[in-house]
């Protein structure tokens, strides 16, 4: 296919011309200027490179609930909320990502190669959300399935209020969030963070030496004793 | 949601084509706030003449105004120049005659309101979507070294000229905002008691009116930025102008979002980089995100 240029097309023509793909195809988008909602809603195994900046939602709501679904790669950064509500699929940010990177996914694998903001990963439902970088404030926001991987640093509130999803982190941590704490990092564990160094590339991680985060499961309850604190 | 820009201009080979820069930038973000919008732009001239003292007020109102009859009706009375813009006016009066225009105003078009005085700023506001605005003032042929503009969309308050942001609460100075505050009828109400007077209900006018008020009482920027997050209980991305540069600074949470393009020709802020794509050499610009309740300021 011709390069979609965004300077010539509607996002929406630039969306269903990559839906009209058929799988196993792949499509440029030149000149994406940060515009948003590119490359939303695609169940298929295509492939798509994105030639610049893209803004909100990128990427997001695509995949099936079979983990099919298309791979993505910018060349360049991504504003808020890339790959929300992923399925399937995998897509890969080649510099940094805003906020909300991977919200409420329920699967495939975001991989962003430079830092993202504050609360990636939020809501996140299964899937895995890797950052080679840092994370700013708040990621992890009441995850609630899936595995995100930092391979920096990561900001206050860590994991506030978590389920059932768990987060490494090879650097620093500024703070946890309530009911996030450090727990021992397992061979289970070691072997996760093993396939995602492989997967994403991210070698600077040693999979031996990252924190596991996890939820202390206190706020899953309420508690009568507690109830002055609620 | 609401879009905020600003634009810095450091190389002043580029200061001819501000308005021409600035013009994308908020149209850009025309969807985030169709309601109103306004343009505040500083330029040299008024103040930058010692042996003329004059002070630049810009005018608008919430009723039709014939501005070329309001301008013309001063132009001749008083030795001034008076400009329709189209939505209001913008004036360069001698310093001495300031209070005597204010009274001739008063008397003959009581419906008019002056939303800015400064000796560098312009201040041009108007209800419907910036591009509308953009084009009735010509804002492409304007040039100045310093703009700041937003684009409403109303959550609190009516939607009309005078509610429009900027907010101009002391000469030269300009506050947009992006976001909201909860608490900001009581934190009115303790202004209002200690003598500070509002031109809407607006809940960015009382950011912009705390702002000014510890300014005025020996605060810097940075510590009368920290008295908005001390007072008002909400989310912000605020930019601040004033004559020597601007000002970006976000909430605790960083709900409202930011992003700055800095290169050694120009230093823009917009709500989003979309805002921002069209500016020169923006690939090698350094592009990065305010962080929560940290104030950046960049001087001329």
């Amino acid at each position: 296919m011709e390069p979609l240029n965004c300077d010539d097309l509607s996002v929406r023509e630039v969306n269903a011309a990559l839906r009209s793909l058929s799988p196993g195809a792949s499509a440029r988008i030149d000149h994406p200027r940060g515009r948003h909602n590119l490359a939303v809603g695609l169940a298929d195994p295509v492939t798509i490179t994105v030639a610049g900046n893209a803004g909100y939602f990128l990427g997001g709501l695509c995949g099936r609930a079979d983990g099919i679904g298309p791979d993505i790669e910018v060349d360049g950064f991504v504003g808020w909320s890339v790959g929300e509500n992923l399925m399937g699929g995998t897509i890969r940010v080649h510099g940094s990502a805003s906020q909300s990177a991977g919200s409420s996914a329920r699967g495939g694998t975001l991989m962003v190669d430079g830092d993202a903001s504050l609360r990636a990963g939020i809501s996140l439902k299964g899937g895995t959300v890797a950052i080679a970088g840092d994370a700013g404030a708040m990621a992890g926001f009441m995850a609630q399935a899936g595995v995100i991987l930092i391979g920096g640093d990561a900001g206050h509130g860590l994991g506030d209020s978590l389920y059932e999803a768990v987060i490494y982190v090879g650097g620093s941590i500024a703070s946890l969030g309530a009911d996030a704490r450090v727990e021992e990092l397992t061979d289970d564990d070691v072997l996760v963070v093993k396939r995602l160094v492989a997967l994403t590339g991210f070698d600077h991680i040693d999979p031996s030496r990252v924190h596991r985060v996890a939820s202390a499961r206190q706020l899953y309850h309420f508690s009568t004793q507690h109830h002055g604190v609620y | 949601m609401c879009g905020v820009v600003g634009l810095l201009i450091r190389d002043p080979a580029l200061e001819s084509r501000l308005g021409a820069l600035l013009s994308p930038m908020i149209e850009a973000l025309s969807d985030r706030g169709p309601d109103s919008s306004g343009i505040a732009v500083y330029s040299g001239g008024a103040g930058s003449d010692p042996d003329h003292d004059t002070v630049r007020i810009s005018l608008g109102s919430d009723v039709a105004v014939p501005w070329p009859a309001v301008c013309s009706g001063l132009s001749e009375r008083f030795a001034m120049v008076a400009r329709p813009v189209p939505s209001g006016a913008v004036l360069e009066v001698p310093t001495p005659l300031a209070d005597e225009v204010q009274a001739h105003l008063g008397r003959h078009w009581p419906s008019v309101r002056t939303v800015a005085t400064g000796r560098s700023v312009a201040v041009v506001k108007d209800t419907g979507r910036p591009e509308h605005s953009v084009r009735a003032m010509a804002l492409t042929e304007w040039s100045g070294y310093l703009a700041v503009a937003h684009t409403r969309m109303a959550t609190e308050s009516a939607v009309t000229l005078l509610h429009s942001h900027p907010f101009v609460p002391a000469p030269d100075l300009c506050v947009v905002h992006n976001g909201s505050f909860s608490n900001y009828a009581s934190v009115r109400r303790s202004l209002m008691a200690r003598g500070v007077r509002f031109d809407s209900d607006n809940d960015s006018e009382v950011a912009a009116r705390l702002l000014a008020e510890r300014l005025e009482s020996g605060d810097d920027l940075d510590e009368a930025t920290r008295w908005i997050m001390k007072e008002l209980d909400g989310f912000f991305t605020l930019v601040i102008t004033s004559a020597t540069g601007m000002s970006v600074v976000r909430d605790a949470f960083a709900c409202k979002p930011a992003v700055v393009a800095e290169t050694e020709h120009y230093v823009a802020v917009a709500s989003e980089y979309r805002a921002l794509a069209h500016l020169p050499g923006i690939g090698a610009a350094r592009v990065f995100e305010p962080q929560p309740e940290e104030v950046y300021t960049w001087n001329r």
